[in-house]
């Protein structure tokens, strides 16, 4: 396996995006560069370029999904492309069609690229590797793996506000077990070079060898957010705030919840990120979500140009 | 059918023998080494010069996948892949479906394999009825029926009440009990080792403590009951560790391990690769170490294909969707061939893990060499190299993590009862 990258083509050009895991540093920054100069689009009267006129985009959700989906939906279309939605969690996987021939099936219909969303990890790269070769697949979560678009609009986020990444400090608080997006933004970060990342959370809730990913683990809100300049929190699942897990989402809150006074403990100019929907009381306290700290809002924006940055590069018109 | 074969170099890990020599063959039986028995007439010669001659191959695990998963594979696919990989013996688990919890499915398992004149099947029989573990199944009468013990397969057996019972009624008649230690909480949605591969990738965590946690249970009860256990697939490090302890204490307990568990680790999944979702799961590089180390210094007994074919359909679904199991009967041979290069064993001490050591546990007259046994052997080329092809494999099953692995090893008659059942 070592050398093969499923994501690269022969000439190591990005044929799918599936993980930052093993992406070129290069890549990662050319995606937002190409990203800053998409970000005036969505500003102009008519926000449409025509880089992908032709092309014809399947979104395809095993998994429902409306804010992620609705995302990739507008990227596509300010680029011109064609965009069919599918949720296909509610058809032909209910008929008992498999994940492969469905792909098959849309293949056949003229796909240029698959946006792709699952409920199970790996399930994008299962597809990458059996579509043909001119068809590009972008993983739009896939389990707890991976989320790279998202891992990516946060590493925008953090280049928009702190310019350099080479002297951040980085908490991610919270549920990192089940999250795809704490992976993606844990090999982002690594990959940007961001020299410290810490994760913090209840040890039911990290990975058991979370500290292999090159993070530092801390139990302790207090002690992980002291000096830190970028705060960023996780959804929790609804499912997990009662059980085994936590015993309720009040002391989940009490000790993980982002308050003023936690967020006390970062520096005065850190920001204050959640890839959302938030579950405001739970993990972030509203007076945080909508302060002068947080970024929540224009990461929403910043994912519509990362997406289109990533459509475009993998289309080979950037 | 007499046979001789011919300046081989014959090894019967059991008996010590390791000499270049002829061995004759009459009536199904081994009826001399070194010089022919009188009057001895040989219908056919196998020239064996520069081969090893070895009792067959007894595989203590191997999915026939009848009755009731036809599609994945049948007997005649399954038998000729086990002669194909020298085995002329094997135990078969009773995760069938239905599962092997009647007399009746027993006795057509058995008559179907005898049918075929290849390898002896040995079936287990289920535990408790249906595998569900509430209710212990008819052991006396599923004996009688052809079975060699009793097990739960893969299937957990959540209330220790029952184990209790289950090996309690076992130890009464003296039947063996096989277990695969496994907490039925511990990892329960699990796919992957709970370590460094699964964190990344994102993969239900099975942690190394659902194996240790359940070998305590079973080898307290062992202390308790008496009974004759035989713990199957045995992956972590610690798992090993205890194994060895309770036999220095002297509890009576047998151990194997899979080939796959020898050879691989959580490395090996990669980018998701399917053909690596196993039960037990591929542990870490340390616990492939200490497993290595385990069946050397001999406290794991055999080692065992686990062969387990599956249908391209159950494999080409995401990692964690996927049926877990890989083909291995014929690869059993190569991969402790493999194994005893790496770790330098020498060639009838590496054997022994996959003929005499199952042998003695199964209390069959298999695995060894000496005038009079049936003439189970398996003779192969050590020199030969060959790559590992999922296409070229007899088995209905391509399902193998090993697919494209230079292997040294072939073989190139396997006899079961006197017959050359496969010549290659």
């Amino acid at each position: 396996m070592t050398g093969y990258n499923p994501q690269l083509d022969a000439n190591g050009k990005l044929q799918h995006l599936l993980t930052i895991e093993g992406l070129p540093r290069e890549i990662v920054l050319h995606i937002l560069d190409t990203a800053h100069s998409f970000l005036s689009v969505g500003e102009r009267e008519i926000k449409k370029v025509p880089l992908l006129r032709g092309k014809a985009i399947f979104n395809l959700f095993f998994e429902a999904s409306t804010r992620t989906r609705t995302t990739f939906e507008i990227a596509a279309k300010r680029l011109s492309a064609d965009v069919i939605n599918l949720n296909v969690g509610t058809s032909s996987q209910s008929k008992g069609e498999t994940l492969l021939d469905t792909v098959a099936n849309l293949s056949a219909m003229h796909a240029d690229m698959f946006v792709v969303r699952h409920s199970q990890s790996g399930a994008a790269h299962l597809i990458a590797r059996h579509v043909a070769p001119y068809i590009h697949v972008i993983n739009a979560g896939d389990g707890r793996h991976a989320h790279p678009t998202q891992g990516l609009l946060d590493m925008f986020t953090i280049r928009h506000y702190k310019k350099e990444f080479t002297t951040l400090r980085v908490a991610i608080v919270g549920d990192v077990l089940h999250s795809r997006v704490a992976r993606s933004q844990i090999h982002a970060l690594t990959t940007l070079g961001v020299p410290e990342v810490r994760v913090i959370g209840p040890r039911t809730l990290l990975p058991s060898n979370v500290a292999e990913l090159g993070v530092h683990v801390y139990h302790d809100m207090a002690a992980g957010l002291r000096d830190v300049d970028v705060v960023i929190m996780l959804r929790l699942q609804n499912e997990r705030m009662n059980g085994a897990l936590l015993p309720s989402a009040q002391e989940f809150f009490k000790y993980y919840g982002l308050t003023p006074e936690k967020l006390g403990n970062a520096k005065p100019d850190a920001i204050v990120m959640h890839p959302g929907p938030m579950n405001r009381g739970i993990e972030i306290e509203s007076s945080v979500a909508d302060g002068r700290q947080s970024v929540i809002l224009p990461q929403v924006t910043f994912g519509i140009a990362v997406r289109m940055a990533v459509m475009s590069i993998l289309a080979g018109n950037a | 059918m007499k046979i001789q074969i011919r300046g081989g170099r014959v090894v019967d890990p059991g008996s010590g023998l390791d000499r270049v020599q002829d061995i004759f063959v009459a009536a199904g039986k081994v009826t001399g080494l070194g010089g022919a028995p009188s009057g001895f007439h040989a219908n056919r010669v196998i020239e064996a010069a520069g081969l090893i001659v070895c009792p067959g191959l007894v595989d203590l695990s191997a999915r026939l996948r009848e009755p009731g998963y036809e599609y994945k594979a049948t007997l005649e696919s399954e038998m000729a892949a086990a002669v194909a990989g020298g085995v002329t013996s094997l135990v078969c688990p009773p995760d069938t479906e239905p599962p092997l919890d009647e007399p009746g499915l027993v006795e057509m398992l058995k008559h179907r394999a005898r049918s075929l004149n290849q390898a002896h099947v040995y079936p287990l029989g289920a535990l408790t009825q249906g595998l569900k573990g509430e209710r212990i199944t008819e052991m006396a009468e599923l004996l009688d029926a052809g079975c060699i013990a009793f097990s739960q397969a893969d299937a957990p057996l959540i209330d220790n009440q029952v184990l209790l019972r289950a090996m309690q009624y076992a130890s009464t008649f003296g039947y063996p009990v096989w277990l695969r230690p496994r907490d039925a909480s511990l990892g329960r949605d699990g796919v992957a080792h709970d370590g460094q591969v699964a964190t990344r990738l994102g993969l239900a965590p099975i942690p190394a403590i659902a194996e240790t946690v359940a070998l305590s249970t079973i080898l307290l009860l062992v202390r308790e009951t008496g009974a004759k256990v035989h713990l199957c697939r045995l992956s972590t490090a610690d798992g090993v560790d205890m194994v060895r302890q309770a036999k220095s204490l002297g509890i009576n307990v047998t151990c194997d391990v899979s080939a796959n568990q020898v050879h691989l680790s959580e490395m090996d999944i990669g980018y998701f690769d399917s053909n690596c979702h196993l039960v037990p799961p591929l542990r870490s590089l340390r616990d492939r170490e200490a497993v290595r180390r385990g069946v050397q210094d001999g406290t794991v007994d055999a080692i065992c294909s686990d062969h387990t074919p599956v249908d391209e359909d159950a494999k080409q679904l995401p990692f964690g969707e996927s049926e877990a199991g890989a083909t291995g009967l014929e690869l059993l041979l190569a991969l402790t061939l493999k194994w005893a290069a790496e770790a330098k064993i020498p060639l009838p001490a590496a054997l022994a893990k996959v003929t005499s050591g199952p042998a003695k546990i199964l209390d069959i007259g298999a695995g060894a060499l000496s005038p009079g046994v049936n003439a189970d052997l398996c003779v192969f080329d050590p020199q030969a190299r060959w790559k590992v092809e999922p296409a070229a494999l007899k088995s209905q099953g391509k399902n193998t993590p090993f697919a494209g692995y230079d292997m040294l090893g072939k073989v190139r008659f396997t006899l079961v009862q006197g017959q050359v059942v496969y010549e290659g």
